[in-house]
Parts: structure tokens; C-alpha cells; sequence
């Protein structure tokens, strides 16, 4: 990295009012930003937690000859002193280091001296940029005050570029306002194209940094500075990469030809400029391409690496660059985040996970636990085999375990009133035997015990709603035993288990005539199966022809009706196994064009087809159902699933169609999304109606690849949205130590040094090692962007 | 002719029916002078040969048990000889959790049968050792097991035999001469020779084993013990206030259990003395080798130290012999004793086995005890495991496995290697998603016994499945013979390992160690490397370490260096549940390790990642889209908004395109925010500017 810092000096910060931990894990941090040692004398005062900041800045005193007269007069006490070798450069108020911004800011701007000019009225400005035109570019920067931690930024930023570049900074809001910034109460940073411009009544080009000032936003910004405004390719987008993209911001292909090539090299010129600092700009010369681009692209969009590129047919430049800015819009809000004053490093101590958190903001309530039966050790088997039970195996420290507690809860509140079966718990935090006795060793678990049979695991949502579900079905066996022809026609039309019917699917009733056991027994194991979630009778008396002449069914048969009074289809079982009666079931009960929700969506993402989902604000409008319905019988849409999202049931399809759309168009919306292979959005035109022609038309020129999509899902993995605290390093830089000085345990002697003043022998040695930890003496300074940019990674992959 | 005079011999025809009804039995007579055979053949039925056959029993397999005495546990009918024995009988930890329960009961082996439990057999806390014994045949008796009693095992040779499991049977010879023939040898026997020091007088010395026991023998008189160990310390707390004095001898010096958190130094119950001794009562302390004393005896019939060299210069009298204090008038033992008790504690018998077995005795420290592998076999013959307190070599003055709450354990992990061995049946396991990962582990560390009373000899272990989407959960497995794994256990350890060992700090424990100074617990989570208490640590492998480098690993480790380490910061409570304290660490920890995503999700950020991303998180894949996905209710939805990680989607309408300015005002509004600088520091700054 370029710049060449100045030598590195020390601070000496005398003692402060009895510091607590977090200022001095500000002073420390400080200290090892900049190339800086901090001399803090001792605080004997200090306990606890404090001497675990293992050799930071406190431990160290008033150690040095030279040093020591700054140390003993009550009134030097209150300031901070900065060494460049003996000299003495500056004296801080420590008032005025009242965090670690504001110490590395004062640091380094008193180092920087030369590199950084501070200046306060428009003429100075005026001036430098006279002086500087065909000489170098000009980084010109207003924060609110020094010691900021914009401030601080610029600094950190100085201390990189400062010799390539001049910086200027000021803290007069007028200046600002007066070459016609905009939002004057932030911190803005310019960059001043000066090096270029030979003619001096020419102005210098500015740049704005839009981003917050963070030194990691600064360095992306110069370095993008850096960059050159416009490349020519003519290679594969796919393979193409710049700067830009390590620094996470996108490209922008430019499509070209040689006909076209001058008019096209300034439009591509002007777009740079205008996404200078947003993206990287480059043009792309079709005519030498070996790869194919669709016909209509003038622009290619790339993301980021790896990430399929979009080809888009943008027919001004400011849609060009609102469709940058737009898709640069989530990153930022990622990089905002992190950016917290005294939070430099993402806190890996604060909870990330939605269900510990949920549960744990939660802890202190209580719930109703009464409502379901304890079971323990000596209880469980006279429970289980005395009534029919459902018994929730859980864990009182595991989340998922005790989040679906609650709902568990909520089911006992709703069945309060009507006994069906007894609901009991089982904390295997408890009752571990228990647990491992019956086989369960995760969290949680269902099971069902029913007339002293095997248990039934329960496979459903862990939610309220399934469950509640779960447990009025199984009231009735499965499948239930129908005894005449009019039993079974009350039974497919709804009648016989009205109560039960808002719960299932069904009724399903299978047709036997009673010779064929096999096929009953195989019918009987599907319905065993599908307890729970279907209702399923079987009929095998002597008449039952009468059913299967009815229904136009050859036995065995399934008679089915999918919805209340509506149809009966009949589905011959002639030589089908247990397995495949559910799959027949469950498929005979996928619907045609379903209201797509958060419970559902698995049972159709199975058919691994790309979907057509209608987003719509509330109910479906008929003529659009119609439409759909219409494709579908006319088989258009089959290696599609059609399907509609209603956002007032399912709000989280806002947080979809975000994902999706960068300005919203108006609802109804319909896409297709291709979650199975390549991950590419396409949207129906929203200026157009939705109708067969239409949507017939779209889906042809989707299939010919003649749409281009508007985005596509990324594919990252899924990483670990944190590091880890790295025990193992600890450990052997601590096992090295000890080994380098071959004494007692080093942690215990701080404990020593600290509280007792008088002992005078060994003192030294323990200054010095201490001394030597705080000292961090050939700081590697492309480490301190790498480590910045490493978090702010580990965060975008959040 | 042959047949008449062979057909007397096969006795009456129903006789020979019987054979030709059982084949198996009619190889037999074929080598008519081979002994009975047996499996497994387990010496000694003390605590360790019981929990063996308990193990040997419920597998199914053919074994005995041999024991000398006419019922179980005979070393329990003698000794302690106080009666009182040291290992805990906690009935009440707040807890009902049994294995959790198992971590403070040190007295019962494991069993399915909760009656089996010491608890029932005894109210005291350090219980008398008579319940131990009637504890004992309650337990060989209600599991029926298979012991012969009354039959002393005298002899134990070794018979080549390509058949044999092992290349050879081992044959057993009884006092009666009976012979029985094993395939293999648990080896059960205890420590019970007493220790003898050899010095010029040591047999005026009164043993432990016989000296009485009736303070009143003891009164008015100068004592001295030889020994530092509980038997000496047990000794002069049962006679130490009716004697003029005690002084107590030995080489090393005093070893607290609650300084080395080890249980076989001096414990606190039999400490008395140190306190009369440091109180300046007349009570002493002294380090000596004992090799180098002489003791003598004057006319009076009272003894006299004195050092073996002024013996062998000399060749007088009794009378005239050289005393150091006639050079030394301040020697510290000038004083006559009437009384010298030695108690230098046991060995283990290695009379009975014939040379061919190579059952040597352990290293430096171990003398006492047979030498042998972590696996607890026989470094000398393949087949020969050593049990219970004579096992002791693996972790002498380290862990528990010399006494009966660390020994149940490893004698279930020697039963699981056997059972693979001989049997096929691959060490237990369950398999989970990768999404239990850190419930597993949680689980293990709070409750597990075997892990916490075996810290740093038996480790759980963790296998991946391939990709990382499953693992095996394998527990208590000798974590010495690590690099063994796969052929011990018949389980595949092809894409990494993790190993959940319980551990003290590194300079905590010994000796000479303050185990009281300021500040030896650790709280932060980032300094739980150097927690002092026993805690859980987990070590991840991408690979199975080999044996060099489990033999050559750095001091001071347990295990060779892993990948990576955590600690799970110790607890007060020993309770690691704690959501942000103890979990969130381990979660990063692992997820860190596999490079992966270990949080859990509600069904609707499922929902939302489904169908926004090309790839889910593991743990939708795993719930969500299979249909099980968490729902949550509506109090925890409020709670996830709150904290920022969930989001209202029903209040999101319009695009946030105007706060990109300012990111901090989209801060979760749960997190805490450092407070600004204060005002008057900028103005500060302006001034001096």
C-alpha cells in the first residue's frame, strides 16, 4: 500500500481518573492503530476484569528516566504527552481523548502535520487547488470537529495515501456549503481530479464519496479513484475482473461495436463518470467476442464474482445508473451496520441466531405450563400406557426445544375444553434416562402414544397449527372402518367427520372387495401413514360394488374427494405398494394453482419445477385466477408450478418481492423464479395486462430465452456468520512467552504488579515484557485494511 | 474287538444319546483333558470385576468371575480399616437428572437398575465400608452374575493356539488344581499386596494391614508413621488425641487433593493433623527417604531413628549405636517412639502370572501397578485387560480411573472395545444432522459423568459425516488411543473429528499450587482458554491424529495439536447453558470449523431464504424443508422485531432507499449504543486548532 507514515512515537498518557475496562480497551486499541505507544502510569486501584486486558496500556508507567518528570506533578496528571523519539511533540488535554477515535485522530493529525493541511475559508481551498493542478489529486474532507470518528478516518486514510495524495481537511461548515454541498450536516469527503488538468482556469473534477466516512468506505473510494475511469475488454464478462470487484462494487459493460464504437466510448465515458466511485465501468467490444450475449443487451451488469452476469437493454444512462445504485443499496445498509463507534470489530459476543434470542428475550415469562401433564422418571410409563398421550420431549436450555414449548402451550389452551388426549412434557434436561430410554436424542420431539401401541412420532410443523391438527385427526383411526354404503356416502360427502374436516385433506376412501387382504393391508399401512394429516376409511363389504359401479372405480380403488361437496375422483390401487398409495394421496392433493404460504411452500418446492408466483396484495382477482387456470388445463404450464402469494396472509413476500424488484412495481406482480438451477428472476412487464395472450407470449419468450431476468438469487453458501474467538493462538503465544522467559504463570504476576506497589525486585523485567506487548513495533499497515475489510466480509455474508 | 471294549467306556446307550444331540459338546471328548472354557474370564470380584460381568451379562456373552473369598468385594470386609470410606455419597444435588446425579455419587457401579444406586445403601457422606460390601452383593446378586466364589486363582500361563481370538488362551489354575481356559483376561485383582520399604529395623515396624485399631492401645505414647498417603493420615486421625505426639514420615511432601484435584492425595476429611501440626500442637510433618533410615530398638523396647550409613559404620550394641542427634544435638526425631506404624499403601500381586504373560509393573511413578495401554490391555500380551484400581497406571495422579467412580467407566469402555473386537459390534453411536451439533455437545457437557469424573482419559468424540451434514456422536472413548479410533471403535473418522475432553487449568492443580488466589475464576468469554476449573474443551481434527503424533504431542496437552480449540469458559455452577455465555461461543466455534451457518431459523426466514437464495441454511434444510419447520408464535416474533433480528414485514411497505445516509438509524433498536463524546470536547478541539 502506498504512503510512506512517519517514524512511530509514543504517547505517554499519565494517570487518568481511575479508568474503567472499556476505556481501556479504547486506548489499547487505539495504540495499536496507530503506529503509537501509550504510556499509562499504574492505577493500583485497578481490579477485577481490568487486569485481564492482558498487558494493555494500564500496566504501564512511569517507567523511563525521561520521561519521569511528566509523571509526578498533580497537574500533569490531566495530560497526555506525544514523543516522536526524546522530542516531544504535542500535549493533549485528556479531555480531549475521550474515546478511541478521538486518540488515534489527535495521534495521527499531529503526525501528519505536514501530509494533512487543515484549512478554514474557500480561498485557502482555492489556492491548494491551484497549486496542485497537473501535480496531484486532492482529497479535500469536512468533518463536524476533530477527534470524530470521521475524523478519524480521514486520518487513518492520511496516514496510508498521504504522500500520494493531499490531503485537506476543514471544519468550517461554510467552506462546505459554499462549493454547494448538499446535506452539510455530515462528514463529506471530495476527491479533486486535479492531476489531470493541465490548464489552470480549468476547474478540478470532483468526485463526492456518497458512503458514511469510514476508513474502509475512504479506502474502496480511492481506490477506486485510482482505477482507471474506462476499460476496454473483449473477453467473456464472466471472466473479466477489476479492482472493483475486490472491493465489492459492480461492473458495468458497456456493449459495443466497431460501427458504433466512438459514440458508444462516450456514453460509456460519461457513465463512468457518473458511477465513479459506485462501480467500474468498461467497454465491451461485441465483434471479438467469443461468447454469445443476447441479441437486445446493450449493458452486461456483474455483481460480483462468480455471480452470473445480467444482461440488461437499458436505453438511457440514467437508468444505468439507478439500476447501480439500486443493487448497490443492500450492501451498504450490510457495511452500515458494522460501523458502530465503539464497535469497530462486530461483536461476536451478541446473538445471532433468531430463535435463542427470541426465547431468551422471553425467558422471564410464565407460561401456563400447567396446562399439559410433567411426566418424570417414575411417572412416564403409567402415564403413557394408562391414556392416550402426546408426550413433547424437550430441553430446557436447548432454543428450538422451548420455542416450540410455547406453541405446544398454545395447543393445550386451545384443546383446554375439550379433552381428546392428555398432553404431557418430558424435560430431558431432567429426565435424560427417559429421553434415551425412548430413543429421542435431539430436541424436540413429538410422539404419540396411542391404546398402549408403538408411539408415532409426530413429523409435521413445529407450530400450533399442525399440531392442533395432529391431534384431532388421530381421534379416529386410520383409516377409519366404514360398515355400509350410506356410512360411506355420508362419509365422502363431508358428513360423517364435519368436525374433523377443517383440519384435512380428504376424505379418501379406499375401495376393497373383501377377498383382496393384500391391497388392504397395503392401503391400510398408507393410512396408518397419513395419520394425522389425512383422513382415510376403507370399505370392503360384500356391496361394494355398489360404490365402485357408482363411482366408475375398478377395485381396488381410491375414491377421493378434494373439496367439500365437490367431486369424487376415483384412482385405481390395482398392485400398488403402501409407499405408493401416499405418494398417489399426496399428489392427488397438490393443487393446480395454491395459495403459496410459509407452511406449504415445502410440499411444492419438492416438485423441483422453476414457480410462477403471483404476488397479490390481498385475495386473488378472479380474471387473473382464470387466466392461470386456463394455461394450466391447457397443459402451458407444466414444467412450471403456478402458484399466488397473498400478502396480507404471508407478509414476508414484501421482504421477497424486495429481494427481487429494486423500485416496486405495482401489485399484482408475477414472476418466475428458477430456485432449482441457475437462480435467475424474470418479471412479467408490469405495463402489461395479465391474460392467456399475454402470459402465453412471456412464458414462449422465456422459454426461447429471449427475456432477460431482473435478478439473480445469490448462491453463496452458507458460512458462519462470525469468526470464532481463536483459543489456539492464544494459547501458544501465551505457551511462547513462557517458554521465551521461563518463569511462573504470567497472568498471576500482572495480579501481583498491580496491587502491590512496594515490591520493588523483578519490577522491571515485568515493564519491560509488558512494555514489549504494548508495543506493537513493525505494524503492518495493509494489515489494518485487511483486517477491516475481512470483517465487513464476514458481515455481508450474514 | 475294539468296539466291545470300547463300548463299557461311553457308559449307558442314554449317555450316548445325549451326545449325539449335541453336537457341539461332541468334539469335547476328542481332547478329553482340555479345561472348561470360557470367553471371558474375569479375576477378582471387587467392584471392577462386577461391572465387568454387569457389561459381559447384559451383552449375552459367555464369562466367570473367579474370586478367592466367599463373597464379593472381600477387600471392603477389611479395609479401610477405620470403616470410613473417603468416596462421596452425595443424595441430594437439587438435581434429579441421574447421569448429572452420577457426577456426585462415587460409590455406585452402572447399572439399568435404579435400585443399584449407593444412595439406597447408605445416608452417610463418606459412608462406612460394610455397606460397601453388602452394596456389592446386592449388585452381583440381583444381576445374578456369574462368580465363583471360594476359588483362588493361583496360576495364570499362557497355551499358543492359532484358534484362540487372541493366538492363545489364557489357562487359569485354581488352589484345587482345577484348570480353566480363557480366551480372554480381565484382570480384576486389585492393589493388595501391602507396600514394604526395606530398611535396617523396618520389621519392627507395625503394618497397617494388622495394627490395632483401639486408641486405647495408643495412649500416652510417642508414634511414628511411616507414609503420607489417606491410610497414614487415617491412622493418626483415629489415635491422635490420646497420644503424646505424631510424627509422620515420608518422602514426598504433603500431597491435598484440593490443591492437586486428584483423589488420592490427602483428603480434607483425614487431614486433622495437618491442622494440630501447623497449629503448633506437637504433631509433625517430616520428608525423609526412607530407604535411608535405620530404626533400632533400646532396652527399654522403645525405637530410635537413626540413618542406615552411622548403622553400617558401626557394629555395635543396640545400646552403643551412632544417633544422628550425638552429632546433631537438634536432630528433629531424637526422641524415642513407642510405636512405628507403616502405611505406604498396596501393590498389585504379580506373583500369579507365569513370566510368558510379560505383565510388567509400571513406570517410575507406578511401580505399584501393572503396566499397560490406554486401552487398558496388556502391553505384554494381547487379550489380558487390566480393571479397576490396578488400572490405575493410565492416569495415576491425574484423573479417577483408580477408584470406583472413575473405574465404572473405563471398564464400560474396555466392554465396547471387546464387543468390537469379537464380536463386530461397532462402539454405540447416534447420528444426528449437523444442525444438533451444538445441542449434543451442550447436552454432554452438563450432564455426561463419565466425561467429568474421567477428565482428559475419556473424551467424547465426534465423527463428520461426509459434507459435513451429519455426524456420529461416539462417548467416553480412550482418548489416548485416539489415533486407533477407527480399528477400536469399527466407526469411520474419514472427514474429521471433534473430541469433548473435560479439563482443569493448565498451572492450576498441584501440590505446591494456591488454588485460593484472587481472581482464579474466569468469567469472560474470551479468556476461557484460561479458565482454572474443570471445563469442557472441544478439539477439532481435520484428520485423525497418528499415533507419533498422539505420542510426541506437547507438553502439558492431552492431545496433539488440533485445528482448533474452544474452551467453554468454566462454570460455578458447572451449568454450561448458558445462551450467550456458553452456547453462543460453542455455536461459533463449530460453525467456524465445518466453514458453515450452525443458527437455528423460524419457518418464515426459511420461507423468505427459499425463495430468495439458491442455497438454504442447514438447519431449513434440514426442518424447514422437510416439512418441520418452527413456526413460533406471535410473542416471539415480537421479541425477534424487537431485537432487530426479525423483521415486520407487515409494516414494510415502501422502499428504504432514504436512510442510507445515516446506517446508525437502522440500528437494531435492542443493542446498546455507546454513548457520544461528550459536547464540550469538541468544542475543546476547535479552540486549540
Amino acid at each position: 500500500m502506498a504512503g510512506s507514515g512517519p517514524a512511530s512515537a509514543e504517547l505517554l498518557l499519565p494517570s487518568i481518573q481511575p479508568l474503567h475496562t472499556l476505556q481501556l480497551r479504547r486506548i489499547y486499541r487505539a495504540a495499536t492503530s496507530c503506529d503509537a505507544t501509550l504510556l499509562v502510569p499504574p492505577r493500583p486501584y485497578l481490579r477485577g476484569p481490568a487486569h485481564r486486558t492482558k498487558g494493555g496500556p494500564a500496566a504501564v508507567n512511569c517507567v523511563k528516566e525521561e520521561t519521569s518528570r511528566y509523571c509526578g506533578k498533580e497537574k500533569d496528571l490531566m495530560k497526555a504527552y506525544l514523543f516522536r523519539g526524546n522530542v516531544l511533540l504535542r500535549e493533549f488535554p485528556t479531555d480531549t481523548l475521550f474515546d478511541v477515535n478521538a486518540i488515534v485522530a489527535h495521534v495521527l493529525f499531529a503526525l501528519l502535520f505536514n501530509e494533512v493541511k487543515y484549512i478554514t475559508t474557500l480561498e485557502d481551498l482555492q489556492n491548494m487547488e491551484n497549486a496542485l493542478k497537473g501535480k496531484a489529486d486532492i482529497a479535500f474532507s469536512y468533518v463536524r470537529a476533530v477527534g470524530t470518528p470521521e475524523h478519524r478516518a480521514v486520518m487513518e486514510a492520511a496516514f496510508v495515501y498521504g504522500t500520494t495524495y493531499q490531503f485537506v481537511l476543514t471544519t468550517e461548515i461554510a467552506l462546505l456549503e459554499s462549493i454547494g454541498a448538499k446535506d452539510i450536516e455530515y462528514a463529506h469527503l471530495y476527491f479533486f481530479h486535479c492531476k489531470v488538468v493541465l490548464d489552470l482556469t480549468q476547474l478540478c473534477r470532483r468526485t463526492l464519496m456518497e458512503q458514511p466516512l469510514t476508513t474502509l468506505n475512504i479506502h474502496q473510494f480511492i481506490k477506486t479513484m485510482e482505477a482507471p475511469l474506462l476499460t476496454e475488454v473483449a473477453e467473456d464478462p464472466q471472466q473479466v475482473s477489476t479492482v472493483h470487484l475486490q472491493l465489492g462494487l459492480p461492473l458495468v459493460f458497456i456493449v459495443s461495436q466497431q460501427a458504433t464504437y466512438e459514440a458508444d466510448r462516450r456514453t460509456a465515458e460519461w457513465v463512468a463518470w457518473r458511477l465513479l466511485g459506485k462501480a467500474g465501468v468498461l467497454l465491451l467490444m461485441r465483434d471479438s467476442l467469443a461468447v454469445d450475449i443476447p441479441q437486445h443487451t446493450n449493458v452486461i451488469f456483474k455483481r460480483e464474482e462468480r455471480v452470473p452476469v445480467e444482461f440488461l437493454v437499458l436505453h438511457d444512462i440514467d437508468l444505468i445508473v439507478s439500476h447501480v445504485e439500486n443493487n448497490m443499496h443492500i450492501e451498504e445498509i450490510q457495511e452500515g451496520e458494522d460501523e458502530d463507534h465503539d464497535m469497530e470489530d462486530p461483536d461476536i459476543d451478541i446473538q445471532d441466531d433468531e430463535v435463542a434470542e427470541t426465547v431468551h428475550r422471553d425467558r422471564k415469562r410464565q407460561l401456563p405450563l400447567e396446562l399439559t401433564v410433567e411426566l418424570t422418571e417414575e411417572t412416564f410409563n403409567a402415564t403413557v400406557m394408562a391414556s392416550d398421550s402426546i408426550v413433547l420431549f424437550y430441553a430446557g436450555w436447548q432454543a428450538v426445544s422451548m420455542a416450540f414449548l410455547q406453541s405446544y402451550i398454545d395447543v393445550a389452551i386451545k384443546l383446554k375444553d375439550t379433552p381428546t388426549m392428555l398432553l404431557t412434557r418430558v424435560n430431558c434436561a431432567d429426565w435424560s434416562g427417559v429421553c434415551t430410554k425412548h430413543n429421542v436424542t435431539e430436541f424436540p420431539v413429538v410422539k404419540m402414544y396411542k391404546e398402549g401401541g408403538n408411539p408415532v412420532s409426530y413429523a409435521g410443523m413445529l407450530g400450533t397449527e399442525d399440531l392442533l391438527k395432529f391431534i384431532q385427526l388421530n381421534r379416529i383411526s386410520c383409516p377409519v372402518n366404514i360398515t355400509s354404503v350410506q356410512e360411506a356416502e355420508e362419509y365422502l360427502s363431508g358428513e360423517l367427520y364435519q368436525d374433523l374436516l377443517s383440519y384435512s385433506r380428504g376424505p379418501v376412501l379406499g375401495l376393497f372387495s373383501p377377498t383382496m387382504t393384500t391391497a388392504k393391508e397395503d392401503f391400510t399401512e398408507a393410512g396408518n401413514y397419513l395419520r394425522g394429516c389425512v383422513i382415510t376409511g376403507i370399505y370392503s363389504e360384500e356391496d361394494v360394488l355398489i360404490l365402485s359401479n357408482k363411482y366408475a372405480a375398478t377395485l381396488p380403488a381410491l375414491l377421493l374427494a378434494r373439496h367439500k361437496g365437490g367431486k369424487i375422483e376415483s384412482i385405481p390401487l390395482a398392485n400398488t405398494h403402501a409407499e405408493d398409495i401416499v405418494q398417489i394421496i399426496k399428489n392427488a392433493f397438490l393443487e393446480t394453482f395454491p395459495e403459496i404460504t410459509v407452511e406449504n411452500l415445502p410440499t411444492y418446492l419438492r416438485l423441483q419445477k422453476p414457480l410462477l408466483i403471483l404476488f397479490s396484495d390481498g385475495s386473488i382477482i378472479p380474471q387473473y385466477k382464470k387466466a392461470i387456470l386456463t394455461l394450466v388445463k391447457e397443459k402451458h404450464l407444466d414444467s412450471l408450478t403456478p402458484c399466488w402469494l397473498n400478502l396480507k396472509n404471508t407478509p414476508v413476500g414484501r421482504g421477497i418481492l424486495q429481494a427481487y424488484f429494486d423500485t416496486l412495481p405495482p401489485l399484482p406482480l408475477l414472476v418466475v423464479v428458477n430456485l432449482h438451477s441457475g437462480g435467475q428472476v424474470f418479471a412479467f412487464p408490469s405495463d402489461q395486462a395479465i391474460s392467456e395472450q399475454n402470459l402465453l407470449l412471456w412464458l414462449k419468450k422465456l422459454e426461447a430465452g429471449l427475456e432477460s431476468h431482473i435478478t439473480i438469487l445469490p448462491a453463496q453458501e452458507w458460512k458462519p456468520p462470525l469468526p470464532a474467538y481463536d483459543f489456539l493462538s492464544m494459547m501458544e503465544a501465551a505457551a511462547s512467552r513462557h517458554s521465551a522467559r521461563k518463569g511462573p504463570e504470567y497472568m498471576k504476576e500482572t495480579g501481583v504488579q498491580e496491587s502491590d506497589e512496594e515490591q520493588h525486585e523483578d519490577k522491571s523485567a515485568i515493564r519491560k515484557e509488558l512494555t514489549e506487548t504494548l508495543r506493537i513495533k513493525h505494524w503492518n499497515r495493509s494489515n489494518w485494511f485487511k483486517e477491516a475489510e475481512k470483517s465487513s466480509r464476514h458481515d455481508k455474508e450474514l | 474287538m475294539g468296539l466291545s471294549a470300547a463300548a463299557p467306556l461311553w457308559g449307558p446307550p442314554g449317555l450316548l444319546l445325549t451326545i449325539a444331540l449335541h453336537p457341539a459338546l461332541s468334539l469335547r471328548p476328542a481332547k478329553a483333558s482340555a479345561p472348561p472354557h470360557r470367553d471371558y474370564c474375569v479375576l477378582g470380584a471387587g467392584p471392577a470385576g462386577l461391572q465387568m460381568a454387569y457389561f459381559l451379562q447384559r451383552a449375552g456373552r459367555d464369562y466367570a468371575v473367579f474370586e478367592r473369598a466367599p463373597e464379593p468385594g472381600s477387600f471392603f470386609t477389611r479395609y479401610p480399616r477405620h470403616r470410613k470410606l473417603i468416596s462421596i455419597n452425595k443424595r441430594y444435588t437439587g438435581k434429579v437428572n441421574a447421569e448429572f446425579n452420577l457426577r456426585h455419587d462415587w460409590n455406585s457401579l452402572l447399572s439399568h437398575d435404579p435400585r443399584l444406586l449407593f444412595r439406597h445403601y447408605s445416608r452417610a457422606y463418606f459412608p462406612d465400608a460394610g455397606d460397601m460390601v453388602r452394596y456389592l452383593r446386592d449388585f452381583a446378586d440381583r444381576l445374578r452374575l456369574h462368580v465363583l466364589y471360594n476359588t483362588t486363582i493361583a496360576h495364570v500361563t499362557l497355551d499358543k493356539d492359532p484358534r484362540a481370538w487372541n493366538g492363545h488362551y489364557f489357562i487359569l489354575t485354581d488352589q484345587k488344581g482345577q484348570a480353566y481356559r480363557c480366551s480372554v483376561l480381565l484382570v480384576a485383582t486389585g492393589l493388595s499386596v501391602p507396600n514394604q520399604v526395606d530398611f535396617p529395623g523396618s520389621e519392627y515396624a507395625e503394618g497397617y494391614e494388622s495394627v490395632s485399631m483401639d486408641p486405647m492401645d495408643f495412649v500416652g505414647q510417642n508414634v511414628l508413621i511411616l507414609g503420607r498417603g489417606n491410610s497414614a493420615f487415617e491412622t493418626a486421625e483415629n489415635i491422635f488425641d490420646v497420644t503424646n505426639f505424631i510424627h509422620m514420615l515420608s518422602r514426598s511432601r504433603v500431597r491435598l487433593s484440593w490443591a492437586t484435584h486428584y483423589v488420592g492425595d490427602l483428603r480434607a476429611i483425614n487431614n486433622g493433623l495437618l491442622d494440630t501440626y501447623q497449629l503448633k500442637s506437637l504433631d509433625g510433618l517430616l520428608e525423609s527417604d526412607l530407604t535411608n533410615l535405620a530404626l533400632v530398638k533400646d532396652r527399654e523396647g522403645r525405637f530410635h531413628v537413626t540413618l542406615k550409613y552411622l548403622l553400617e559404620e558401626t557394629n555395635q550394641t543396640a545400646d552403643a549405636i551412632t544417633l544422628p542427634q550425638d552429632d546433631n544435638d537438634n536432630f528433629a526425631m531424637r526422641d524415642a517412639y513407642d510405636r512405628v506404624i507403616r502405611c505406604l499403601g498396596w501393590n498389585f500381586d504379580f506373583s500369579i502370572f507365569n513370566k510368558s504373560l510379560r505383565l510388567s509393573s509400571g513406570g517410575e511413578f507406578s511401580k505399584k501397578y501393572p503396566l499397560v495401554k490406554a486401552s487398558y490391555e496388556s502391553k505384554g500380551s494381547r487379550g489380558l485387560f487390566v480393571l479397576g484400581t490396578a488400572s490405575h497406571s493410565v492416569d495415576y495422579r491425574k484423573s479417577a480411573g483408580g477408584f470406583i467412580h472413575g473405574f465404572r467407566y473405563t471398564v464400560r469402555a474396555v466392554h465396547r472395545l471387546l464387543e468390537h473386537r469379537h464380536h463386530g459390534v461397532p462402539w454405540p453411536s447416534t447420528e444426528h444432522p449437523i444442525t444438533q451439533l451444538t445441542s449434543s455437545i451442550v447436552r454432554r457437557v452438563n450432564e455426561a459423568s463419565g466425561l467429568y469424573q474421567m477428565f482428559t482419559v475419556l473424551a467424547d468424540v465426534v465423527l463428520l459425516k461426509e459434507g459435513a451434514t451429519a455426524f456420529e456422536y461416539l462417548e467416553e472413548f480412550p482418548m489416548q488411543m485416539l489415533a486407533q479410533l477407527e480399528t477400536i471403535t469399527g466407526r469411520s473418522a474419514k472427514h474429521g473429528l471433534f473430541v469433548i475432553n473435560m479439563e482443569y487449568g493448565r498451572n492450576f492443580s498441584g501440590p505446591d499450587k494456591d488454588v485460593f488466589f484472587y481472581d482464579r475464576s474466569v468469567g469472560h468469554i474470551e479468556d476461557a482458554w484460561q479458565s482454572n476449573f474443570l471445563h469442557p474443551v472441544i478439539y477439532y481434527y481435520r484428520h485423525l491424529p497418528t499415533e507419533q503424533e498422539v505420542r510426541f504431542r506437547p507438553a502439558d496437552w492431552p492431545l496433539p495439536r488440533p485445528t482448533a480449540i474452544h474452551h467453554i469458559v468454566e462454570d460455578f455452577l458447572t451449568d454450561w447453558t448458558a445462551p450467550v455465555g456458553h452456547i453462543l461461543p460453542l455455536r461459533r466455534f463449530l460453525e467456524n470449523c465445518l466453514d458453515t451457518d450452525l443458527r437455528s431459523f423460524y419457518a418464515e426466514s426459511c420461507f423468505l431464504f427459499a425463495l430468495t437464495r439458491q442455497k438454504q441454511p442447514p438447519f431449513c434444510q434440514q426442518g424447514y424443508l422437510r416439512m418441520q419447520g418452527l413456526v413460533g408464535n406471535e410473542r416471539l416474533r415480537q421479541h425477534g422485531v424487537e431485537s432487530g433480528l426479525l423483521r415486520d414485514y407487515a409494516a414494510v411497505g415502501k422502499h428504504r432507499k432514504d436512510s442510507t445516509r445515516q446506517p446508525r438509524d437502522r440500528e437494531p433498536t435492542g443493542r446498546p449504543r455507546a454513548p457520544e463524546p461528550p459536547a464540550q470536547a469538541f468544542n475543546h478541539d476547535k479552540e486549540e486548532l
